[in-house]
């Protein structure tokens, strides 16, 4: 292999087939994830050392069946290894099947392998195989399909070594086609190779076959296309059922001598044996129901500790810059805009680093497909398939990669259901909201032993949420109307032991992700509202003074009374101020005040700016920094009242409020997105924003 | 005429699928390892009755009953 640049290898593979396992070995935390070109297609690569003098970038293609894409997700496999000119086309593609489920994995493999690019392919759980009494003779697969064939148990790291070895090594490499494409249609496949100068058969074959949901095609191109399969009579899925039952009766040929099977005995008791309890009429949905319970009572348990921890710890660092560095404005800004708003960017990461090791496990074991398969009933009575279960569970996460979760189901209609009411899953931005504002109005007892009475309302919020979804989405089965028939052909793995490991890299690079994306918008505004509620129009701010000395002049006020009147003035008069006082008309019936109201104004961009924002607005002016957030929210006070401003009314409405409306830009992009139009982000802001006022309203009037 | 489907089977029954009444849905269930001569046995029903656990390939598949009754069985 030359040393010229860096070769790309592309990772392909059936869906449960231990991809995720070789990438997490080959790279380890080397892990780039972003997207593909043009399209919201997470894309993770990585860079992993093949020795120690050669690299490789590793592609993480979506897991798919076949070739031929089911969902917008699968499409970019062949987007990519069928263009030569893509940016991403590999130098060597790893097939990677599951060798305990031979048959099915290696039709993929076979279609791949007709596209002529050099092809490796990975045999995982070779564990399973032996245990089931299955043997595979990998040297005689070896010349059978002409490739190099590596036996692997990727979740222990064994055969990585070998792969490794043999990516470094120039691979002899004989080509003939397993399915023979041309002897079907030789005038349109050599048109077409003629058109677009192509030298393989099968790409040609490919663009004929998929040509309409090509990405890299022009308009004209596809038009070219379709007037090429008119004009041969290429009829698409006769040919495609031809190939596919001609690969398998290939497989069956290259299986023959080096495969001894037994499929219909093959022991899977353990797997037989949870489904009868995990698919059980009744403890089915129990268990269910105790795994969500476990998730967020964990979530608001073990998170509790460091997240008072990294409070504290923000606050102690505010009060020893602003006692060690001279007084001044950056020493306001570093102290009473950054420190803060960093604080408030950190605190998110334990919660989220549980929540997303809780969907890793699921996901890992298998259990999520039984959970698709247990709700899909219930969820097609609500305009849903059992595949939105999955983005609305990851939606508690955060609704960005529910979005694209949504990329599974088949079906436009059930999708679109799906996306628009994702975002009303309480996602982990609230959390910080939901903690915070509960501690403040929710006593911290507990009803039995093990239940806490925060917890509980916790979990009853996000229930509210689901609640919130799945009525909304009954409402758009009805509004909505669609002919496309849906569809559930979905493969139920057997149940496997998580991989710590993987559920490691998926907590940290998650965390990581997040707290980078999220923390840009958090810190920029951060600051920026540290400047708003610093400046004011005029001199009203210079004048501060003066105008409270002269209204107190007759009250005996001590000097700390005194300084507390002047720069609440300040704050009043401030930019900031003058926003929340403008809209404070429109929030007063929900029981806000005009600095909540700064608050839900800088939310609209992102909600986690909620605690950042609450951070630097109480902290502006103030003499004791040590007080935690939490403790100087308590201490607000309502003027009109003389009471504590967080009262139970205020603070469930609030909380109410946070948990419906639509505040979070990057939600509404991926919307926009992902149903190509502005017209679903528009109606989701309009919507997920008048349920929240109207709830919030009503929850305040009962309240109080 | 009657084909059985599927859905005629009782769990821990297999049948051979002999072939599909619906030409989009056996592009799919062709390339999922569904093929005719192959057996298929009904494992277990959802709670609800809807979907399906089938085994076919050497691996378990879950299928709506409107989606299984469109393969054919001997």
């Amino acid at each position: 292999m030359s040393n010229r640049t860096i070769p790309k290898i592309a990772l392909v593979g059936n869906p449960n087939s231990g991809k995720s396992s070789l990438f997490n070995h080959l790279t380890g935390l080397n892990q780039k994830i972003g997207n593909f070109p043009g399209v919201t297609v997470d894309k993770k690569t990585g860079i992993c050392h093949l020795d120690a003098t050669h690299k490789a970038e590793i592609i993480d293609l979506p897991g798919t069946y076949s070739i031929y894409p089911n969902s917008t997700d699968e499409k970019i496999v062949f987007d990519i290894l069928g263009n030569k000119n893509n940016p991403l086309h590999p130098d060597i593609v790893v097939v990677i099947v599951d060798a305990s489920n031979f048959k099915r994995n290696l039709l993929l493999f076979t279609q791949l392998y007709d596209l002529h690019i050099p092809t490796v392919l990975v045999l995982n759980m070779m564990d399973i195989v032996e245990k089931t009494g299955l043997s595979i003779d990998e040297k005689k697969l070896s010349q059978e399909l002409g490739v190099p064939v590596i036996p692997m148990k990727a979740r222990r790291g064994k055969g990585v070594d070998v792969l490794k070895k043999t990516l470094l090594n120039d691979m002899d490499y004989h080509f003939s086609p397993i399915f023979e494409a041309r002897s079907h249609a030789p005038e349109a496949i050599d048109a077409v190779k003629e058109m677009f100068s192509i030298n393989e058969d099968y790409v040609a074959y490919q663009m004929l076959q998929q040509h309409r949901i090509n990405q890299s095609l022009t308009k004209n191109e596809k038009n070219l296309l379709t007037d090429l399969v008119e004009k041969h009579n290429f009829s698409r899925d006769d040919l495609r059922r031809k190939e596919t039952l001609d690969r398998y009766a290939a497989i069956n040929d290259f299986i023959d001598g080096s495969v001894k099977e037994n499929f219909t005995t093959l022991p899977k008791h353990w797997t037989q044996r949870l489904d009868r309890i995990f698919t059980h009429k009744i403890f089915g949905y129990v268990i269910f129901f105790l795994i969500l319970f476990l998730i967020f009572q964990s979530i608001f348990a073990w998170a509790e500790v460091p997240m008072d921890l990294i409070d504290l710890t923000f606050s102690e660092l505010a009060t020893w810059l602003s006692e060690t560095l001279p007084p001044g404005v950056l020493t306001r800004l570093l102290t009473e805009g950054i420190v803060p708003g960093i604080g408030g960017i950190v605190i998110f990461i334990p919660q989220i680093a549980i929540l997303f090791a809780f969907i890793a496990i699921l996901e890992e074991t298998g259990y999520m497909s039984r959970v698709v398969f247990l709700m899909d009933k219930i969820m097609r009575k609500f305009g849903l398939n059992g595949k939105s279960v999955v983005p609305l569970i990851s939606g508690v996460a955060c609704a960005i990669p529910a979005i694209m979760a949504t990329r599974t189901i088949e079906n436009w209609k059930e999708r679109l259901i799906t996306i628009f009411v994702t975002p009303l899953m309480s996602c982990s931005a609230r959390l910080p909201i939901y903690t915070i504002l509960i501690a403040l109005i929710v006593p911290d007892r507990s009803l039995f032993w093990f239940i806490n009475l925060q917890g509980v309302a916790l979990m009853g919020l996000y229930l509210l949420g689901f609640l919130a979804a799945i009525i909304s989405a009954w409402f758009m089965k009805l509004i909505l109307k669609s002919k496309e028939r849906s569809f559930l052909v979905m493969e139920l793995p057997t149940y496997k032991m998580p991989r710590w490991k993987n559920v490691g890299i998926t907590m940290f690079e998650k965390s990581k992700t997040f707290v980078f994306e999220a923390g840009k918008i958090i810190f920029a505004i951060s600051i920026v509202l540290w400047v708003f509620a610093s400046y004011g129009p005029g001199d009203r701010m210079d004048k501060a003074e003066e105008v409270i000395l002269a209204e107190t002049q007759n009250q005996q006020l001590t000097e700390q009374e005194l300084h507390n009147k002047i720069e609440s003035y300040k704050l009043e008069n401030s930019y900031a101020g003058i926003f929340g006082k403008t809209i404070e008309p429109a929030i007063k019936p929900l029981g806000y005040d005009w600095k909540i109201g700064i608050a839900l104004i800088t939310s609209f961009a992102a909600r986690e700016v909620f605690v950042g924002t609450m951070a630097t607005i109480y902290s502006i002016g103030e003499t004791d920094d040590e007080m935690t957030i939490k403790s100087r929210m308590r201490r607000e006070i309502n003027p009109d009242t003389g009471g504590p401003r967080y009262t139970l009314a205020t603070g469930s409405s609030l909380l109410i409020f946070y948990a419906f409306a639509m505040q979070c830009m990057s939600t509404l992009a991926i919307v926009y997105r992902e149903t190509k139009g502005w017209k679903w982000p528009v109606l989701q802001l309009l919507y997920m924003s008048g349920l929240a006022y109207l709830c919030a309203f009503i929850t305040y009037n009962i309240f109080s | 005429m009657n084909t059985r489907s599927v859905v005629d089977l009782t769990p821990g029954e297999s049948g051979i699928i002999n072939g599909f009444m619906d030409d989009t849905l056996s592009l799919k269930l062709l390339e999922m390892g569904c093929l005719p001569g192959q057996p298929i046995k009904y494992n277990f029903a959802a709670p609800l009755g809807d979907p399906i656990c089938v085994s076919v390939s050497g691996y378990n598949l879950s299928l709506r009953l409107d989606e299984a009754i469109t393969i054919s069985i001997q």
